[in-house]
């Protein structure tokens, strides 16, 4: 305080055009008053004082005093020698300070300051004043997330604070969210009635806060006697707790059926090219996974080429990713497969053999380490439905691009006349040829259609996974096995064991573990190829015998 | 009789012939000559040796189903890595106290992961009886098991390949858990000694690398055994025309699960006697691409030749050695090659390249 | 190893043995087979007589193909009954059980083993104990060398006998492979289109050898031509549709006016 006296009004000066109360520092240190002064007497302030200071801060109504306070809370607050309170952009080592009163940058350097320390209870106190500031936002996103922070520890203060704001407040969803603060503060009321409309009034409610209040109520202290004395509330907390919880495995299931779909999605989509490759045209494509790979490399390239316009990219990924594998694959069929057909075994080994050939050429060209390949914005973020249930946006999105992708290919197949030759191709060779269907054109073009989607697959892969060499190879198996459990030939069956696969993954994941849940699935597979060798969709008819 | 059986054929009689002359002059140069000599055959040659002499056996396995029976399996590395474990725990468990932890019984990592006992199918690996019952019966059952279901569904072709390959990567899903009791990524090592001999030195060594040459040879009459029987007629008679086989009155299923099973036996003692050689096992022997592998010696080599296999094994194993070490990044382009270029161009592998050019030589 | 002994030998005993007590070898009753909805076999009855010659003609697509694939167990139908004999049920068969208990199948197609030679194609068809363990250490004796001899002869293959079958000419194969039927000894023969791409010569040799197998043992021929089918039958079976449209001596089967709209109207 001693020093204080000296320093506050050198820098009083310094603030005097951006805190008009600067001058009342000027006249006695000891009782300095004013929002710099209250900042300025901060870093020497012992840790009650600063709790003090704090509050007064709060109060002041300043505009800089919110980001002050988190700066503070975030130890991002230094003050330099010559008593200036800045304010760093990053924790840890302090960088592009800035004044905290005025703004104003600073040139000085990490050597010049020290920072402003906090301790638990203080940074307790800072939570809470910062949520009563955020509480007069203009922005009802930051109220609502003032509000869940006073939430947190529910003290008369807090509820006061609340109390007063619920009136003004013309955001819906902030005002019930202020109920629910008010209903947890009542929890503690000495009035059972009050307790008992406050745990009605929760038992709607799923968040983690009112589940955590509600709990000890319907618990037995360590003496055998009953947390909550009154017998209405405890059913009534038993009730609720009851509810919550069903509603939360409600929404846990709805999720893990979601996160369940998103694995479905990314199976189907790396799966569906098989089931042209391998399920129309008979060819064992072991270099499919590559082809995936190359998808997701093009989506990298893409980005390189336009890292201002990472949307724009990533869209444009797609036809290019198509064109680029799909070629491949062109290349593929004409080079190799073609010369191979009817001989399965044998495709499968030359196609493996080129996978590890591509692999390597990635390697040599971009590194063997991971890509990794940026979301764009609209894919970043999720979707909140409630406390229990958030969707992240990339998974959606991938979702519905395997939609978009099943559906067009869908209907190549059906309703184009490349579609009704690769069909009558895969049915009747010798027939089609003698119609008239160029059936070395069709092989091609089927081939690289398969491929193209393989591409586009890598894509969307790309938003969820790195980029590497072997990303292909992890589809690979799994891309068989999605193929075979459907039935070779069948694209709906594809669609629907890649949904299901996923799903069941997804739902043995939380009891085996992603591994155990993984080889769990596999051994089902393996099982199931052996009852049903044909898969669930098997192709019917005496052509399918052979 | 078994003269006749064994070195009818030319192949056979340089097989038999190169082998010899390994198990003779590898031992001979390696502690017979200084090491300065320049005859002398250095320890980590011999080893290598060794190694390609158990990969040749695993060669000669995949080729007894897949050239004569027609079954291309992409997961036979997982019953190597079978038996390979087997041998491993055995050793894990000799090393008792001169671990790292000095734990009398359990072996270092399960006291780094603070396991108190020993998991059941650890007891009695200490006895080599047992675990060497233990390189058959581990690969032999699960084969069984996994025959048994597939042939009788009949499952085949590539339906069965990829089985296979999804079964591999089970188990290497399931290898790399630390909970399985395995030792997890980094598998079982810092083996010590084998039956008392200190794996250490030379002379183990050399008697590592003699009893693998007599396994090999060994096994390599049985095979020969039963393709010059009426089975070996009825297995390549499952090959090139299955049903028919079965309508002449044989049990199609029977024939693959039996041929199916000893060849994993095959491959499990191979992975038991790769183990004290190399001095590690992990779950990287179960990668499905170790299984690909092993086909493509065997179509380099010649699939339906029992000695074009071995060949394979060696030729293909010593480039890799050759290149991994001079010029790691061209070996997977190389190794990628090769596949192609065989299936495309040499179906019957060198084999079949040189007795063809053999009988034009001889037509000329 | 050992397991594989035991799954070889474990069926042997319990297939029962023929009972002809009633002289009739083969019950095809009610027999129904459907792909993807079309009737290959539509609730067709056959009874087959021991010792009988019997030529089953008919249009494409009649079914004959697919009667032979449900009695050599095959395909599984849908509804029907199949016993070989009293007391053996075809329909709990598979395969291999069926051939070694008596039936034996020469396919439309040739289908002989390329890779090995005529003799031992004969071999490996020969009858008697096919488990695993007893074919590793089966030797050939000299009465059955005798035996695939005798057959080669027959065949007229003596020349061919250590040529690979895959070199065979058609004709060749298709006479190799009713020599696999003679070393399979069968109480029933179920003879596919036997003459398709065989000289008149040899066509008439055919004849001659089923005819003379019939008696001793039972033969089912599908043929389409007539004048084969003339030359060797005494019962025809007309298959239309998947049923059996008319039964007869061949003069009475041809003058049935159900035949002759299915065979005119076609």
């Amino acid at each position: 305080m001693l020093l204080l006296g000296i320093v506050a009004p050198l820098h009083a000066e310094d603030a005097a055009t951006a805190a008009p109360t600067a001058e009342t520092a000027q006249t006695a240190p000891a009782a300095a008053q004013g929002f710099a002064a209250w900042v300025a007497a901060l870093p020497e302030a012992s840790y009650s004082e600063k709790a003090d200071l704090v509050q007064q801060i709060a109060a002041s109504g300043d505009p800089a005093a919110a980001p002050l306070l988190r700066a503070l809370l975030e130890n991002r607050l230094f003050s330099s020698t010559d008593g200036h309170v800045l304010i760093s952009k990053t924790e840890g080592e302090p960088q592009a300070l800035a004044d905290a009163v005025s703004g104003e940058a600073s040139n000085l350097s990490a050597d010049d300051v020290k920072k402003v320390g906090t301790n638990n209870s203080l940074r307790k106190t800072l939570k809470a004043a910062i949520a009563q500031l955020s509480l007069s936002d203009k922005d009802a996103a930051v109220r609502l997330a003032a509000v869940r922070e006073m939430m947190r520890s529910v003290d008369d203060e807090s509820t006061a604070a609340l109390r007063a704001h619920r009136e003004t407040e013309t955001d819906a969803r902030v005002r019930s969210a202020i109920d629910i603060g008010l209903a947890l503060a009542d929890l503690a009321s000495s009035d059972a009635d009050t307790r008992l409309a406050a745990v009605k009034h929760l038992s709607g409610d799923i968040s983690a806060d009112a589940y955590n209040a509600l709990l000890p109520l319907t618990s037995k202290n360590d003496d055998g006697s009953d947390v909550e004395p009154d017998a209405r509330v405890r059913s009534a907390a038993q009730m609720a707790v009851r509810n919550i919880e069903g509603k939360r495995q409600i929404y846990g299931g709805i999720e893990t059926l979601f996160f369940g779909l998103s694995l479905g999605s990314v199976l189907v989509l790396a799966a569906i090219g098989l089931a042209i490759t391998f399920g129309v045209m008979g060819v064992i494509n072991m270099a499919h996974g590559e082809l995936i790979m190359l998808g997701a490399y093009t989506a990298y390239v893409m980005q390189q080429l336009m890292p201002q316009h990472i949307a724009l990219a990533t869209m444009l990924s797609i036809p290019a990713a198509f064109c680029v594998s799909g070629l491949m694959g062109v290349a593929i069929e004409r080079g190799i497969v073609r010369f191979l057909y009817g001989r399965p075994l044998e495709t499968l080994l030359a196609t493996f053999g080129l996978s590890l050939i591509l692999q390597q050429l990635v390697r040599s060209i971009f590194s063997p380490l991971n890509r990794s390949v940026a979301t764009p914005e609209f894919m970043s973020g999720s979707l909140t439905i409630n406390d229990a249930l958030s969707l992240t946006y990339n998974r959606l999105y991938i979702v519905i691009f395997m939609f978009i992708v099943f559906a067009a290919l869908l209907t190549l197949l059906k309703r184009t006349s490349l579609g009704l030759k690769v069909r009558a191709v895969s049915q009747n060779r010798a027939m089609a040829r003698a119609m008239g269907v160029r059936t070395e054109w069709v092989d091609a073009a089927t081939f690289g259609l398969g491929s193209g989607i393989a591409g586009v697959a890598g894509v969307a892969l790309s938003q969820l996974t790195n980029v590497g060499p072997n990303l292909g190879q992890a589809y690979i198996i799994d891309s068989f096995m999605v193929v075979v459990f459907g039935g070779v030939g069948s694209l709906w069956g594809t669609l629907i064991s890649g949904m299901s696969l996923g799903v069941v993954n997804k739902l043995l994941e939380p009891y085996a573990g992603a591994v155990m849940a993984k080889i769990l699935v596999l051994v089902f597979l393996i099982m199931f190829i052996q009852k049903r060798p044909r898969g669930l969709f098997p192709q019917k008819g005496r052509a399918a015998e052979g | 009789m078994i003269r006749r059986l064994l070195l009818s054929d030319r192949g056979s009689q340089l097989f038999f012939g190169a082998l010899l002359l390994l198990a003779i002059f590898v031992p001979l140069l390696n502690l017979g000559t200084a090491e300065t000599s320049a005859l002398h055959v250095p320890g980590y040659t011999v080893t290598l040796i060794g190694k390609y002499m158990t990969y040749a056996l695993m060669a000669i396995a995949v080729d007894l189903i897949w050239g004569y029976c027609g079954i291309l399996s992409l997961g036979h590395t997982a019953f190597f890595a079978l038996g390979g474990y087997a041998m491993g725990m055995y050793l894990m468990r000799q090393i008792g106290t001169r671990g790292v932890y000095a734990d009398p019984i359990l072996p270092d990592f399960m006291v780094f992961l603070n396991w108190k006992e020993l998991p059941w199918f650890w007891h009695g690996m200490d006895h080599f009886g047992v675990a060497m019952l233990m390189v058959v019966l581990a690969p032999g059952l699960l084969a069984y098991l996994f025959g048994w279901f597939a042939f009788r569904s009949r499952v085949t072709g590539v339906y069965l390949s990829i089985i296979t390959q999804a079964l591999t990567y089970a188990l290497l899903l399931a290898f790399f858990r630390n909970e399985m009791g395995f030792g997890g990524n980094n598998g079982l090592t810092d083996f010590k000694e084998l039956l008392g001999f200190d794996l250490q030195s030379q002379k183990t060594r050399i008697g590592l690398f003699l009893v693998t040459a007599l396994i090999l040879a060994i096994s390599y009459a049985l095979c020969r055994f039963i393709i010059a029987s009426r089975l070996g007629r009825v297995i390549e008679a499952v090959r090139d025309a299955e049903s028919r086989t079965r309508f002449i009155g044989y049990k199609v299923e029977n024939v693959k699960l039996w041929l199916w099973t000893f060849s994993a036996i095959l491959s499990g003692i191979a992975g038991a006697l790769y183990v004290p050689q190399v001095g590690i096992i992990n779950p990287g022997e179960f990668a499905p691409i170790n299984s690909i592998e092993v086909v493509v010696w065997v179509a380099v080599g010649g699939r339906g030749t029992l000695y074009g296999a071995a060949l394979g094994a060696f030729i293909v194993n010593y480039a890799k050695t050759y290149f991994t070490a001079a010029l790691p990044e061209v070996w997977l382009y190389a190794l990628g090659a090769l596949f192609v270029g065989v299936t495309l161009f040499l179906p019957q592998g060198i084999v079949g390249l040189l007795s063809k050019l053999g009988s034009k030589r001889k037509a000329s | 190893m050992i397991g594989a002994r035991l799954l070889g030998q474990r069926r042997r005993s319990a297939a029962p043995k023929l009972d002809l007590s009633h002289n009739i070898i083969l019950y095809l009753e009610g027999i129904s087979v459907s792909f993807d909805g079309f009737k290959a076999l539509n609730d067709l009855n056959l009874y087959i007589e021991a010792g009988e010659l019997r030529c089953i003609i008919g249009p494409n697509g009649a079914g004959k193909t697919t009667m032979m694939d449900v009695i050599t167990g095959k395909t599984r139908p849908d509804t029907g009954s199949a016993w070989f004999g009293q007391t053996v049920d075809l329909l709990s068969m598979s395969e291999p059980e069926i051939a070694i208990a008596g039936i034996g199948r020469k396919f439309q197609k040739p289908t002989v083993f390329p890779n090995h030679t005529a003799f031992e194609n004969l071999e490996l068809a020969m009858a008697g104990d096919k488990s695993v363990w007893k074919v590793l250490f089966a030797k050939l004796n000299s009465a059955q060398i005798d035996k695939i001899d005798s057959v080669l002869k027959t065949i007229g293959l003596t020349e061919k006998r250590d040529t690979l079958a895959g070199g065979l000419s058609h004709g060749q194969k298709q006479w190799l492979e009713i020599g696999m039927l003679l070393m399979q000894s069968p109480e029933l023969l179920l003879v596919d289109e036997p003459v398709a791409g065989m000289t008149p010569q040899e066509t008439e040799r055919t004849a001659e050898l089923l005819v003379s197998l019939s008696g001793e043992h039972s033969v089912v021929v599908v043929e389409h031509d007539m004048e084969f089918v003339r030359s060797i039958a005494r019962t025809v079976t007309v298959l239309h549709q998947g049923s059996v449209l008319a039964e007869g001596t061949m003069d009475q089967v041809q003058n049935d006016p159900k035949v002759i709209e299915v065979y005119l109207g076609d």
